[in-house]
């Protein structure tokens, strides 16, 4: 027969301030693994939701990031023209040379400024970009020194708002919308004009680099193919989805750090854990040989300490993930080395998360619980009885 | 009777339920570790004071970022600032060491003018040959003490390295090892050699990131940056002058918000502690309340039974925090190997400061004496009749 739950539940509330500590330290250890989750989950679901699978970005070859690269017009004019290319309604390719650029922009957080990546590019080139569209204001003027900002933007640096101007390059711009690019990279960046941009900055001659859409996976592949022999060009082509996916790794300094503090937190955890049910044990010593007495097995007993300490562990689990619920949705931003600029986005707690911080509480409740509950189970009925 | 009379009495209290302190001591030690080590990083980044050497150092970039360049003709116009003493040109390459996938082929490269180096940076030591024959090579080199250990190399050997900012290949030969306490890994070669390298029309020749300058007082360095700084306000390309200190810092804004993360982080690692000590203090003194009616019947003063609690709770949370700082003093020897492009700072004398120490043992002292305060009050005022007739 098994001893019931409910009477591990009823231990655990009859001493209610050391199940309440333990389960704190359980759970503060549970919210620091799950914050790191939430930031790399955050920023690998924007990243991924960036780009549209049949684009292809072009670089110069040998450069990693369009910030490094170099396009002039005469090579996007042959590009452009290569078979396998999506056409628009209106019959253009749906190709679009772009000029990115990056300027320093001050927030409260960060007063000494952040890098934020600033897009040229022509009407073709934002409606190339489906999942984006202007929330607020209106779109930039081409021939005109006006700016749309992404939402993430727009939230965390107060300069960037709807009716402010920013100054850089040779003077002042106008922002005169905030777009909304869902979860994508859009939302950390600033778009305008392509020629506005390209004669700012004196970049006419040397542009950045090219998005193109291919028709289907067979002309994407083809392009992929074709472009890099080229030999009048002397560019590289990637998928879109993939330049974007591979810059998760930005976080990775944070998540080494977030896991690291967390096992040894853990590691402190259970031992914290270890004492409190080693104290339980040694309570109700006499508890324990009456249940001996009574019948119930060995395994019995040693499975019930186990569950009370899974029990401890699992609501330190739950309170560490209510603990980070608040942190859901929050907008922050990390730099990336490739774009040279900061990626903006929202923290995101899943459910799938929140099983990990759950399961990660309850190894840190076995780990705890094994040793006392063993030695639980070994006592010799009649000297647990004459304990105390 | 003195307060330390009691002392080995507290000594012996302290390991009387043996497996107790023991986890507690553990559970202590693997939070102080993590604060240790945290308050080091922390310590590492905000709190370490510029090397005489870098404190002469000013950087010049470009305001709106380091991916744009400055021109090359402000060179001469920096060096007339009164003041400064030479200013040399200082340009990242980055590029592809080997095989770009594995970190340890990481470390910074960057082209300098090879003549003006040893006077802007005279603390990375080198012989004094192996600088000349870096000085008369142009396509010589010079690399950091551990980038040469990690991939063995020596004056004399070849280093490729593919460009991916700038769309050449160089081909360089080691001609020096250099030591600095700053800096064990970079790679130094001549601008001049990467500027003949690239072609005209790309856009890259005679681009400068970074100035580096050295001044001839510290104590110049607010006055030489606004100069500097007012002197191109008006010019196409503003810049930014700061102290190489706050040069380096601005990268760490990459990572996030650095400070907030460390200090949340070590706030919740304090208060688990605080939990976990505070927890055990609280069985240990239920455990003991008929114990104390039986001191105060012998006589003890309510102020000395409340100090061998007190004091137990201390000495158990100071040997935690010891052996936590010898963990996080390990620990940091084992994080001297990490290449510096992972942690943004150069690792080779990565150590607990005493600084940290002494903060780390004050906040085990604390715990233990926070954590017990308030159950020890209350055992050591109950009444003796009470007390006796306590059951746990």
């Amino acid at each position: 027969m098994k001893i019931p739950i409910s009477y591990n539940i009823r231990n655990l509330i009859r001493r209610r301030t050391t199940t309440i500590m333990t389960a704190l330290g359980i759970a503060l250890t549970v919210a620091v693994l799950l914050s790191v989750f939430a930031l790399v989950e955050g920023l690998r679901t924007s990243l991924s939701a960036t780009g549209h699978p049949l684009h292809l970005l072009v670089t110069r070859k040998g450069s990693t990031a369009e910030l490094n690269s170099s396009m002039t017009q005469e090579q996007f004019q042959i590009i452009k023209v290569k078979p396998g290319i999506a056409q628009t309604p209106s019959g253009e390719p749906m190709a679009s040379l772009e000029l990115i650029t990056v300027i320093i922009l001050e927030s409260p957080e960060n007063p000494a400024g952040v890098n934020i990546s600033v897009r040229g590019l022509t009407t073709t080139g934002f409606a190339m970009r489906e999942g984006v569209r202007i929330a607020e204001g209106r779109m930039f003027q081409p021939g005109r020194r006006e700016i749309v900002v992404g939402k993430g933007l727009a939230k965390r640096y107060p300069k960037a708002s709807i009716g402010s101007k920013l100054e850089f390059g040779r003077g002042e711009w106008d922002v005169v919308g905030v777009m909304d690019g869902g979860r994508s990279a859009a939302n950390s960046e600033i778009f305008c004009d392509l020629a506005q941009l390209a004669s700012d900055q004196n970049r006419e001659a040397g542009l950045s680099s090219a998005l193109i859409r291919a028709t289907d996976r067979a002309a994407m592949q083809a392009l992929m193919n074709d472009l890099p022999e080229d030999r009048r060009l002397n560019v590289d082509a990637v998928s879109e989805k993939s330049y974007y996916e591979s810059q998760t790794s930005s976080a990775a300094p944070i998540q080494f750090l977030g896991i690291f503090v967390a096992i040894i937190m853990a590691i402190g955890s259970s031992f914290a854990a270890m004492n409190t049910m080693y104290a339980a044990v040694a309570r109700r010593s006499a508890e324990i040989g009456t249940l001996r007495v009574l019948g119930f097995s060995k395994l019995g007993i040693l499975i019930s300490f186990l569950i009370e300490s899974l029990l401890l562990s699992l609501l330190g689990g739950i309170i560490g993930c209510l603990l980070v619920l608040p942190l859901n949705n929050f907008t922050t931003g990390i730099g990336s080395f490739i774009t040279f600029s900061e990626f903006t986005f929202d923290f995101r707690i899943t459910p799938g998360i929140m099983l990990t911080g759950i399961a990660f509480a309850l190894v840190m409740g076995a780990l705890g619980g094994l040793f006392p509950a063993s030695s639980a189970a070994r006592k010799q009925i009649l000297t647990a009885l004459r304990e105390n | 009777m003195k307060a330390t009379n009691y002392l080995p009495l507290i000594a012996k209290n302290s390991f009387r339920n043996r497996r107790r302190s023991l986890l507690t001591i553990l559970s202590i030690a693997a939070s102080l570790c993590l604060l240790g080590l945290l308050l080091t990083i922390y310590h590492t980044f905000f709190f370490t004071e510029a090397t005489p050497d870098q404190a002469l150092r000013l950087v010049t970039r470009n305001r709106v970022s380091l991916a744009n360049p400055l021109p090359l003709s402000y060179q001469q116009q920096i060096k007339q600032v009164p003041g400064v003493k030479e200013a040399m040109i200082f340009q990242w390459f980055g590029g592809v060491y080997k095989d770009s996938r594995d970190p340890a082929n990481f470390f910074a490269r960057f082209a300098v003018e090879a003549e003006k180096f040893g006077v802007v940076h005279p603390d990375y030591k080198l012989p004094d040959d192996e600088r000349q024959a870096f000085v008369n090579d142009r396509t010589g080199c010079i690399i950091g003490r551990k980038t040469a250990v990690r991939h063995n190399l020596k004056p004399g050997d070849r280093v490729t390295l593919t460009g991916d900012i700038f769309p050449i290949t160089l081909e360089l030969t080691v001609r020096g090892v250099f030591d600095s306490k700053i800096d064990s890994e970079s790679l130094f070669f001549h601008y001049k050699y990467m500027n003949e390298s690239l072609a005209t029309t790309a856009g890259f020749r005679d681009v400068v990131g970074t100035y580096f300058i050295r001044m001839e007082r510290a104590e110049d360095a607010n006055a030489i940056s606004k100069t500097i700084d007012d002197k191109f306000r008006n010019s196409p390309a503003q810049t930014k002058t700061e102290t190489e200190q706050a040069f380096g810092l601005s990268f760490l804004a990459f990572l996030g918000n650095v400070k907030m993360i460390l200090l949340s982080i070590c706030a919740a690692v304090t208060f688990t502690i605080l939990l976990v000590s505070g927890n055990t203090m609280a069985m240990t003194v239920r455990e003991r309340v008929r114990e104390v009616g039986v001191l105060k019947t012998l006589g003890f003063t309510n102020g000395v039974v409340l100090w061998l609690m007190v004091g137990e709770a201390v000495v158990i949370s100071l040997i935690g925090g010891a052996l936590g700082l010898a963990f996080a003093g390990g620990l940091c020897l084992l994080l001297r190997g990490v290449p510096s492009a992972m942690t943004f700072m150069d690792m080779s004398q990565f150590a607990v400061p005493t600084s940290v120490i002494t903060i780390c043992l004050l906040v085990a002292a604390m715990i233990g004496f926070v954590s017990s305060v308030i159950p020890a009050l209350g055992a050591s005022r109950r009444p003796i009749t009470e007390a006796l007739r306590f059951t746990d």
